[in-house]
């Protein structure tokens, strides 16, 4: 069945990302923060404590340092929320990623506008950070285009068997950096999540009142992009039992996260960047390479 | 209802204390007393703060630089002086340096003695820090399009004290 | 027919006209309004050639023999002219290696064009095709555009010179460029492309010693000993193909390679394949040649823009490409792909080293091109899309960015990146421009990165690991030194720094508005122009014509790109919120120039510098590590070529020697005496007019150049297959008759 073109479920995607990520984003950061606590031996905040701050956010008074800044924050959570669009109605995984490269690009600059010593060099470290990402989740998207021929996720869900099954070291590799996306301990040095601190608030010392409460939003929706890109290795043609799967495995690895988060120091940028660098190269070369004799 | 209250973000400065009472805020945040149950984040960056919880005396040096902090905090915010010192001077009072507690360059709306402070009687002076939040945020509430802070605080009434020191940084505010 | 020749002429010799007028003239008013109307009939000129010639077919054109003739010489006299024009220099500059080179390729040029093209028919001299008009649009719009803005720049250049004024010199120098470029497009006489490559070159060499600094100087030897290599190079192939092909044509050489490469000869074709490849390598500045790239940028900004990042530098690329349906999975194709994708890689991590900022240009010219030229060598459908689209946003996006580059040095006094922190503040509307260039080289939706994402796809299609993983590395050093150069300009001080920019000249809002435009144009146009331009291209030379990237991500990305630049252009700065000052830990002075009191109750100012990574992407390293890869794999296909030329040695000699006997004998049979190629060329026309019915259905030839050439590879295929399979022998007597 299609509307305009477009398939029924691509637009399902599309609607129930853009309404239902940001709760579940905000409840798994709320869960994070649980969870972090009990880790950590305490009892922690409310499950919707992020909901709350995001609230308490709106509702502080309005002053920013300049007239550029909050522009280029609606940008970044405007290209965010594409690059879910486009990842949950099945499109172009390439130009999900590349949207969202771009969405991190109004951040960074978001950061760079302000002219603060605190956010500049956050904004600087997180440009490090994408450089250390980016070449490992473009590793994913050639993966999976020599595996399954196509760079559409809904080519996925009709595919015989899961990514991971050609896929092995570059969902090892897309592990390691996902880390980085998630702002989570070894490599939060851009900024550090609710209670650690980094150069006071790194790239976000600036933001204030409802333009940090974009970011929030545009975290929560970032959250649940990056964790389907975790399902996304996990899918097949299995019907609802994959899109379970694909639910569970994300959840574990979200979990797997958080424990990174809690059992690792905070990293240098070079040895976040060598070794991001580095297992990019490993995996990527050695996965392609077997996957080019399958 | 106001939803600020709910998130009492803090930042903590240190004026000319003895290390004392930050030690005992330090202790307040960590799992025995768990801060966090409230929804305090110690956030260090006056801009996402709501609560300024200073310790220590205010003496020449530092005099400018707590009043900096307050008014790069964004309304609605609480200030709440942690400790004998910050209350009043302390026994530094007499101090050549000290000019007395926080209240001689910024408006105080808690002071929770103590000498060194407890970290529950911290935990009770953000409670209160809340409250007041909450109040405050409702005034600002009431008058959306009024920029004018004392007139907002003259609103709420149980801080025209703070309205009046506060007089200084409306200029910044406009 | 006609008019073809016509506007290729006009294109051709009009800007050298336009030059010879400049050089002549000394006012500003006259040289002002020469070049205005000069560049605008130019620009048209190409919009002409391109609503006319535009469509799927290649259009030939052969040229009165007698002219082509005239034409013939003329090239030669200019290319000793040349010669001699480098000879003298560098006997006055003491260079001797220029001397010496100059000297080789003298005496290569004189006997190419004496001895061995003189004895080869060329039937089509000129050819307009897809790609030969996009090639002329850049040429004849962005060049023009640049050139235009050289009036007010040079103005005020020579404003800070003591020396004498140039100018004439210059500007009439940029027209000549301009005519050889539209020369090396539109020739299928490789004599005459070669003839205006190294027109191009001197062109460059002579604008990049403008100054006549010491500086300058070496650095415009450096460009000529490395571009005489290339040129040596394409004369060598040149005579190569003359004498063991009989061809002296783009079309005929191409088609000449693949019909041998098909009939399983294809190591003999790798010869001439390698030197135009290594010649390509010199003009597009690829590694180990990319220093002279560096060098040029002592040049007159307008000079860097026009010579060294949108035009000159294409034409090796533009070769490239043309040749690219021979290099696929051959020796030449590999070599082309690694050393372009290790240029690529190097070029891009060395250029986070940089604080200057027309180095870091440079850089990222040479590291796209060197894509564009990893493109060509993998020379599938998809990659030659994805090289011809690198190439055309390339050539917008990077000209904007020097011509951006060229009034903030004026107005801010340094071409260092740092110093053009807040930027936004003193310069707004150039910050915006130079900011749409910034993201129009890097990021999604602009079109480098949507061509780059073709070129992935190519790569993972021909599933090569090497390009690929180079590929994501080279990205990521893109990211990292365009964003932290795009976050100095955007920065805002919310102090009152006094708007600079008022005093640019109006020609220079013009280019620069001309550039921006072309830069957002482009990116929106994308779907269009890979539609009815690109793909019928493609539809000629691979007979796909696939979209590498579907239509409606293009749209997508159409869209974003002219959200983003409306955005960019339109938005105030000016907000109604609260202006809060920067936090400096609560000790702030003045926070708009950050500064704070220390703790000795002083001031000092907290400053911000970009990240250079010097230790782990140093220049020196990088540029080595690109040095030691791209020799060993020249040296690597050199050595293993001529061996195996070397091998093929008699198989080659038999060829020729077959295919004289074999010319020899056809005249003896047909009893026709031939003493002129216009008999023989005449011969072969009676031929097809009488048996022209039963050609076209028997073989399916369609003209008589099909006929000529069906005839001449049959016959050359089968001699050089029988020279094969009998080791040789067959050769041999061919050679004995």
């Amino acid at each position: 069945m299609e509307i305009f073109g477009f398939s029924i479920w691509s637009i399902i995607g599309v609607i129930a990302f853009l309404v239902i990520a940001p709760f579940i984003g905000c409840i798994l950061a709320g869960l994070d923060r649980k969870i972090t606590a009990g880790m950590q031996g305490r009892v922690g905040p409310k499950l919707l404590q992020p909901w709350w701050d995001f609230r308490k956010l709106l509702a502080k008074e309005d002053a920013t340092v300049n007239g550029a800044q909050d522009l280029y924050v609606w940008l970044y959570l405007i290209f965010i929320v594409l690059s879910g669009m486009v990842f949950f109605a099945g499109g172009n995984f390439l130009l999900c990623v590349f949207i969202q490269t771009l969405g991190a690009l109004f951040f960074i600059l978001a950061g760079y506008s302000s002219r603060s010593p605190y956010a500049d060099l956050g904004a600087e470290r997180e440009t490090v950070q994408v450089m250390s990402y980016e070449p490992m989740v473009l590793l994913v998207a050639i993966g999976m285009f020599m595996a399954t021929g196509s760079f559409y996720v809904a080519d996925l869900l009709s595919a015989e068997m899961p990514l991971v099954r050609y896929l092995p070291l570059i969902f090892i590799g897309f592990l390691y950096v996902l880390t980085i996306k998630l702002r989570k301990s070894p490599f939060d040095i851009s900024m550090a999540q609710h209670a650690h601190q980094e150069i006071v608030r790194g790239i976000v010392t600036e933001f204030s009142g409802r333009t940090l409460a974009l970011v929030e939003l545009s975290h929560w929706y970032e959250t649940i992009l990056f964790l389907g890109w975790t399902g996304m290795f996990v899918v097949w043609a299995g019907g609802w039992v994959a899109g379970v799967v694909a639910v569970v495995v994300a959840l574990v690895i979200w979990f797997f996260e958080i424990w990174i988060d809690n059992n690792f120091a905070r990293f240098k940028w070079e040895t976040m960047l060598r070794s991001a660098w580095w297992v990019a190269l490993v995996a990527g070369t050695v996965n392609i390479v077997y996957l080019l004799f399958i | 209802m106001s939803n600020v209250g709910k998130s009492p973000w803090i930042i903590h400065y240190d004026g000319s204390s003895c290390n004392g009472c930050d030690i005992e805020v330090l202790a307040a945040l960590t799992p025995l007393y768990d801060a966090e149950r409230f929804g305090v984040v110690n956030t260090g960056n006056p801009k996402h703060a709501d609560i300024f919880v200073v310790t220590g005396g205010i003496n020449d040096q530092n005099a400018p630089v707590v009043k900096q902090i307050y008014d790069q905090m964004l309304e609605p915010k609480v200030v709440v002086a942690c400790g004998a010192c910050a209350c009043g001077g302390g026994v530094y009072q007499t101090c050549y340096n000290i000019l007395g507690g926080v209240d001689t360059v910024i408006p105080v709306d808690a002071y929770v003695p103590g000498c060194a402070i407890k970290p529950e009687s911290i935990l009770d002076a953000v409670i209160a820090g809340v409250g007041i939040l909450d109040e405050k945020a409702k005034a600002m509430k009431m008058n959306p399009a009024d920029k004018d802070r004392s007139e907002k605080d003259a609103s709420t009434g149980a801080h025209a004290s703070v309205a009046d020191v506060d007089d200084g940084t409306n200029a910044d505010a406009e | 027919m006609e008019i073809g020749i016509a506007t290729i002429a006009f294109l051709i010799l009009f800007p050298v006209l336009v030059a010879l007028m400049l050089m002549f003239v000394r006012g500003d008013r006259a040289r002002s309004y020469i070049t205005v109307v000069g560049a605008l009939v130019i620009a048209c000129g190409s919009i002409f050639c391109a609503t006319q010639f535009l469509s799927p077919e290649t259009h030939v054109y052969a040229i009165d023999d007698g002219v082509a003739l005239f034409i013939d010489y003329a090239a030669l006299v200019i290319e000793v002219g040349l010669c001699l024009y480098i000879f003298v220099k560098g006997v006055y500059y003491k260079k001797p290696l220029a001397v010496v080179l100059a000297v080789i390729q003298l005496g290569l040029a004189a006997y190419l064009d004496l001895a061995v093209a003189h004895d080869v028919n060329v039937a089509n001299e000129l050819y307009i095709d897809n790609f030969s008009i996009i090639m002329a649009l850049i040429i004849g719009i962005v060049g023009s555009g640049i050139i235009v803005y050289g009036l007010g720049y040079m103005r005020v250049h020579e404003a800070h010179n003591d020396g004498p004024d140039r100018r004439p010199i210059f500007f009439s120098v940029m027209f000549a460029f301009l005519g050889a470029m539209f020369a090396i497009v539109f020739s299928n006489a490789l004599t005459w492309m070669l003839c205006a490559w190294e027109i191009t070159t001197v062109c460059s060499f002579a604008l990049i010693g403008y100054t006549r600094t010491k500086e300058a100087i070496d650095n415009s030897f450096l460009q000529i000993v490395l571009n005489l290599i290339g040129g040596i190079a394409f004369s060598g192939a040149l005579v190569w193909i003359g004498s063991f092909y009989g061809v002296m044509e783009l079309d005929q050489f191409i088609a000449t390679t693949l019909s041998l490469a098909a009939s399983g000869m294809g190591v003999i074709t790798y010869a001439p394949l390698l030197l135009f490849s290594l010649a390509a390598f010199t003009k597009a500045a690829q590694m180990p040649f990319q220093s002279w790239l560096l060098g040029a940028m002592v040049a007159p900004t307008p000079t860097s823009a026009l010579l060294h990042s949108s035009t000159m530098v294409k034409a090796g690329v533009f070769l490239l490409i043309k040749i690219s349906p021979c290099l696929g999975f051959t020796i030449p194709g590999f070599l082309v792909m690694t050393v372009g994708i290790a240029t690529f890689l190097f070029c891009a991590l060395a250029a986070i080293s940089q604080p200057n900022a027309k180095r870091v240009l440079a850089y990222s010219t040479i590291s796209n091109l060197g894509l564009i030229v990893a493109c060509a060598g993998v020379g599938s459908d998809g990659a030659i899309w994805a090289a011809i689209f690198l190439l055309i946003f390339h050539a917008v996006a990077k000209s904007l960015l020097f011509l951006c580059v060229g009034t903030a040095e004026h107005h801010i006094g340094s071409r260092n990146i740092e110093d053009m922190d807040d930027l936004f503040q003193r310069m707004p509307r150039l910050a915006r421009l130079m900011a749409i260039g910034i993201m129009g080289m890097f990021i999604a939706p602009f079109g480098m990165l949507v061509s780059k994402w073709a070129a992935l796809q190519s790569f993972a299609q021909s599933e090569n690991v090497i390009l690929l993983m180079l590929l994501v590395f080279g990205s990521a050093a893109t990211f990292m030194f365009w964003t932290k150069w795009l976050g100095k300009i955007l920065a805002i001080a919310n102090n009152d720094a006094a708007d600079v920019e008022l005093t640019v000249y109006r020609s220079e809002w013009a280019s620069l508005g001309l550039m921006t435009v072309l830069t957002v144009g482009c990116c929106i146009g994308f779907p269009l122009i890979s539609v009815s331009v690109v793909a019928p291209y493609l539809q000629t030379m691979f007979g796909v014509a696939s979209n590498a990237i579907p239509i409606g991500d293009l749209w997508i990305m159409a869209v974003i790109a002219l959200v983003i630049a409306v955005i960019f252009l339109g938005f105030s700065g000016s907000t109604k919120k609260r202006i809060a000052p920067v936090y400096l830990s609560g000790v702030g002075v003045d926070e708009s120039a950050r500064t704070f009191r220390n703790s000795f109750n002083g001031v000092s100012a907290a400053t911000q510098r970009n990240w250079y990574m010097g230790d782990i992407f140093g220049e020196k390293k990088m540029v080595l590590i690109g040095l030691v890869v791209s020799l060993t794999l020249i040296f690597g296909s050199f050595a293993f070529v001529t061996q195996s030329v070397a091998a093929e040695s008699e198989t080659l000699a038999g060829i020729t020697a077959a295919r004289d006997s074999y010319e020899d004998s056809l005249w003896e049979q047909n009893d026709i005496d031939f003493n002129t190629y216009q008999q023989y060329y005449e011969y072969y026309r009676q031929y097809w007019e009488q048996n022209k019915d039963a050609l076209r259905q028997s073989m399916g030839i369609e003209s008589m150049d099909d006929l000529m050439d069906t005839l001449f590879i049959q016959m050359f295929v089968q001699n050089a297959a029988s020279g094969t399979q009998d080791s040789g022998t067959s050769g041999s007597e061919g050679g004995n008759q």
